[in-house]
């Protein structure tokens, strides 16, 4: 005991996480070439690496500035529409072309972000989760009915939008979800992560000590229509083909489930249990129409049992972890809790 | 201690602060709820290292000067000049910056975050990486993160309280609570700091630390205290300055011993009970 | 049919669902009244109270006359939403009081899905038909008015009549006003703060079952999801009256009533919701305290 607790460096956790990133992803798409997965399989866990940046950006907006958006369906129909159209019209090949569909997508909702978050933002608490549900709303009624105001074929309405190239693998699915992840967590853990949790806290305080409120609620807004539009054309590219009655109400109802099961303010509780929500019901096929009963009474029963959801907001680091199994096995430090900490 | 200096009609400032600018002036400040007029004619001055009282029954107006010098709530009629420039029309988050910072009566603090991130965010206005920097980890982030970081806990250092930089703020006892919003409004280098009630809740010999660490921290940054407290042994002991404020009026200012002796003051606030607390 | 005629036959068609619009409106804003929740479980209270007309009228009605069977399915109906209501109050809601806002909306959208989906699952998606009774039409001065309108119309404003005169002038009623100005005095004061919140549920689901009823009369099928969209709608109409204001509700409710039927009128009907959606938007961005309610504002 008379040894000083290892500590891992910050650069080397960093390394770790990223060399155990690296072989996920790698490993994956080495499993998947040989053969070794079928495809139904892996479309599932595509899906999956979908519904996670879906979830964690919607973490960011509930879980991190702590206000309830309920049309996160709506932003991910916008980004699957811009960067669908991009890719269907630009003539360019699908390899070249994804990254700036990605791109087109994650920024046209970034600006429908700011365009609703701006008004939105002002209002309080349930008001928030009205006016984005009216807006979510809005965009799924202009996304079917815009054709015949324009006089030629754009979104192709109920129609449904075709031949959108299917890029979204697996490894650029992952890929996606490496970097979503990776940008949220750095942004939170900085300044302006402070600052948005912040005002999730104490909104009062926060403004007192200086904090610009109405910037950084349209920032996390922002940041979480942006991922939303990222996921969003993950999905085109996954699906082929889109249709507005994709992004209805109950889509964002769905992406809420996931977070408020993991845990608001928990990016490890909404990307174990997007996964675990999309694996499980695919697998249990036989009991699909019990699912959606499961998720509504799950939804209520955490909220009265266990409001925090499944983590809390614990937060998971790999390099901490590391840290402790170490530290234990060498006797420089017993399993006991350590009581009153934070984990970052 | 100084001889106070009355100003003419304005109010008293140490003698040490007579010939500087005030740092915080506000003349016939005023606000209205509907009909109701929660304060009016609030006129005072505070020197640029006073430590100032404002006193006065429950419901005096107290906290309201405090949510009007803050621009919580925006003033009806009168002017506050900030080191000598208007706030009107700045918005809460702006005033911070201009050199203001507060604690609340009910604290509030940032509770499921770290000591250390409650006195970051405190510490906001002195960062400036942008948004890319924070998310591609480039240098200016973790230079400016490390000072963040040494900074916060050398402002904790002055309660005592560095140790507790990763615990949990709602974890931590009552009077270390109103200590921590103390640091974190400190940490925005303010040129006044506003101290609501800070003894609340303390027993006497926490309240006598408070009024040593009260002291010690205009001495050591040089700035301004404005509280408003009803522990009459730590407002007499500390204050150089007092205003005493009755339905939403000021009805006297003056040193603690003008005030001690002000038969207006006797009779609205301190009552006859005054002679027994100093007995 | 002259201009005016059909101004006349679409500001009546806009009143009639305007007024079942008004009807689920109350609920919304008795509960939001009260305990300052949006109960998003609302309009699925009036999927149920559909299914349950329809279960009287399919499964009772050959035993019995037919008005003893329709009266039996408004009793259901009323009856069934009121027990409802009262049942998710307290199972879901109740546990909740002391709970972050968050947590009791999250429940609320829990609740809605736990009805639709429980309701698909053990009736089917594919919509009833609710054989109610047909109402014959009404001829004044050259127009023809449907009786269901004038029903529609006639039965919200005995409601909202009754409801204020509970409110202003009964115990119960002074104990709601009581507990939604300020629950933790008016249980100083004696007032059952558990009961009185069972009641408003109790009587705003039961407004609910009402509008159910005048629903399924007018657009006779039941489906798992018709609460959803009319819910939306209905909630819309009491935000724009004023969340928390009865004669807030049913000018709201009227308003987008009208609104939509002239929307459809003018040939944008696929626009409706989208109109409707848009007015939302615009009176929270202007006025978020709707036409007849108050500002809030935090005590720092």
């Amino acid at each position: 005991m008379s040894k000083k607790p290892l500590h891992i460096k910050t650069p080397v956790r960093y390394l770790i996480n990223a060399l155990l990133f690296a072989a996920l992803l790698f490993g994956g798409r080495v499993l998947i070439a040989g053969g070794g997965v079928s495809p139904f399989y892996v479309g599932i866990v595509t899906l999956a690496g979908i519904n996670i940046i879906l979830a964690v950006s919607l973490n960011m907006a509930t879980g991190y500035l702590g206000q309830l958006p309920l049309g996160h369906a709506g932003f991910m129909a916008v980004g699957a529409y811009a960067s669908a159209i991009f890719m269907t019209r630009s003539g360019l090949d699908p390899a070249v072309a994804m990254p700036f569909g990605l791109l087109i997508g994650g920024l046209v909702a970034a600006i429908f972000g700011v365009l609703i978050g701006i008004p939105a933002l002002r209002l309080k608490g349930d008001y928030i989760a009205i006016i984005t549900l009216g807006f979510g709303e809005i965009i799924r009624i202009v996304l079917l009915n815009i054709d015949e105001v324009l006089g030629f074929p754009f979104t192709y309405g109920a129609a449904s939008l075709k031949g959108i190239p299917e890029t979204s693998t697996f490894f650029n699915t992952f890929l996606l979800v490496g970097v979503t992840c990776f940008a949220i967590h750095t942004l939170m853990k900085s300044r302006h992560g402070r600052a948005i949790l912040s005002i999730r806290e104490n909104e009062i305080a926060a403004d007192s000590c200086g904090v610009n409120l109405t910037y950084y609620k349209v920032m996390g807004f922002t940041v979480s229509a942006f991922f939303a539009g990222i996921a969003g054309s993950l999905y085109a590219g996954y699906l082929g083909i889109l249709n507005p009655s994709n992004f209805s109400f109950m889509k964002s109802i769905e992406i809420l489930v996931f977070v408020v099961l993991g845990g608001m303010g928990s990016m490890i509780g909404s990307v174990l249990s997007a996964t675990v929500l999309t694996i499980l019901p695919e697998l249990l096929r036989q009991f699909a129409e019990w699912r959606m009963i499961v998720y509504a009474l799950l939804l209520i029963l955490v909220m009265v049992f266990k409001p925090s959801g499944l983590m809390g907001r614990f937060d998971f680091s790999m390099g901490r972890m590391l840290e402790n199994i170490i530290n234990v096995l060498t006797g420089r430090k017993t399993l006991k809790g350590k009581g009153g900490k934070t984990n970052g | 201690m100084d001889k106070l200096v009355p100003v003419p009609s304005r109010g008293v400032v140490p003698e040490r602060d007579v010939d500087k600018r005030p740092i915080l002036e506000t003349n016939n400040l005023g606000i209205d709820f509907g009909g109701l007029i929660a304060v009016d004619d609030f006129t005072i001055l505070v020197g640029r290292t006073e430590i100032a009282g404002l006193i006065g029954p429950n419901g005096a107006g107290k906290t309201t000067v405090f949510n009007l010098l803050t621009n919580v709530y925006q003033p009806t009629r009168g002017i506050i000049m900030l080191d000598g420039i208007s706030t009107q029309g700045l918005k809460t988050y702006q005033i911070n910056k201009r050199g203001i910072a507060r604690t609340f009566q009910n604290i509030r603090l940032f509770k499921e975050l770290s000591v250390a991130d409650n006195v970051k965010i405190g510490l906001q206005n002195t960062m400036s990486y942008s948004l890319a920097e924070a998310v591609l980890r480039l240098p200016g982030y973790w230079k400016q993160e490390k000072r963040a970081h040494a900074r916060a806990l050398e402002l904790l250092s002055i309660f005592n309280m560095d140790h507790m930089a990763d615990w949990k703020a709602g974890s931590l006892p009552y009077g270390a609570q109103r200590r921590l919003e103390i640091v974190r409004a400190l940490a925005s280098e303010p040129k006044l700091l506003l101290l609501d009630e800070p003894a609340a809740g303390m027993n006497p010999s926490e309240t006598a630390d408070l009024m040593e660490n009260i002291r010690k921290i205009r001495d050591r940054f040089q700035i301004a205290v404005l509280l408003i407290e009803h522990d009459m042994n730590l407002v007499m002991g500390i204050c150089e300055g007092i205003a005493v404020l009755n339905y939403g009026r000021i009805i006297a200012k003056g040193s603690p011993d003008e005030i001690k002796s002000n038969p207006v003051v006797i009779e609205a606030y301190l009552g006859k009970r005054e002679e027994e607390n100093h007995a | 049919m002259s201009f005016w005629q059909l101004a006349v036959q679409q500001l009546i068609n806009g009143l009639q669902s305007g007024s079942i619009y008004a009807l689920v409106a109350l609920g919304y804003s008795m509960v939001y009244g009260i305990i300052t929740l949006l109960n998003f479980a609302h309009g699925d209270i009036i999927m149920v109270g559909s299914y349950l007309s329809w279960f009287a009228l399919t499964s009772i009605a050959p035993f019995v006359p037919l008005p003893v069977a329709v009266v039996i399915a408004i009793a259901m109906a009323i009856l069934g939403c009121m027990v409802l209501g009262v049942t998710i109050e307290f199972a879901a809601y109740r546990p909740l009081r002391k709970s972050p806002r968050i947590s009791l909306l999250i429940t609320a959208i829990g609740v809605s899905y736990l009805l639709q989906n429980t309701a698909q699952k053990f009736i089917g998606a594919s919509a009833k038909m609710v054989p109610y009774p047909r109402i014959p039409s009404v001829n004044f001065a050259g127009l023809t008015i449907s009786g269901v309108a004038i029903l529609c119309i006639a039965v919200t404003a005995a409601c909202m009549v009754g409801l204020t005169l509970l409110v202003k002038k009964s115990k119960s009623g002074k104990a709601m006003r009581a507990v939604s100005e300020d629950a933790d005095a008016a249980l100083l004061m004696g007032v059952n703060v558990n009961s009185t919140i069972s009641f408003t549920f109790a009587i705003g689901s039961a407004l609910a079952g009402v509008g159910s009823i005048l629903f399924i009369i007018a657009y006779p099928q039941a489906s798992p999801f018709m609460g959803g969209m009319l819910g939306l709608k209905a909630f819309v109409a009491a935000v724009l009256g004023g969340i928390g204001s009865i004669p807030g509700a049913m000018i709201g409710g009227l308003l987008i009533g009208v609104i939509e039927s002239l929307v459809s009128a003018v040939g944008l009907s696929v626009w409706k919701e989208g109109v409707v959606f848009a007015i939302l938007i615009v009176m929270l961005l202007f006025k978020p305290a709707g036409i007849m309610g108050k500002p809030t504002t935090e005590k720092v």
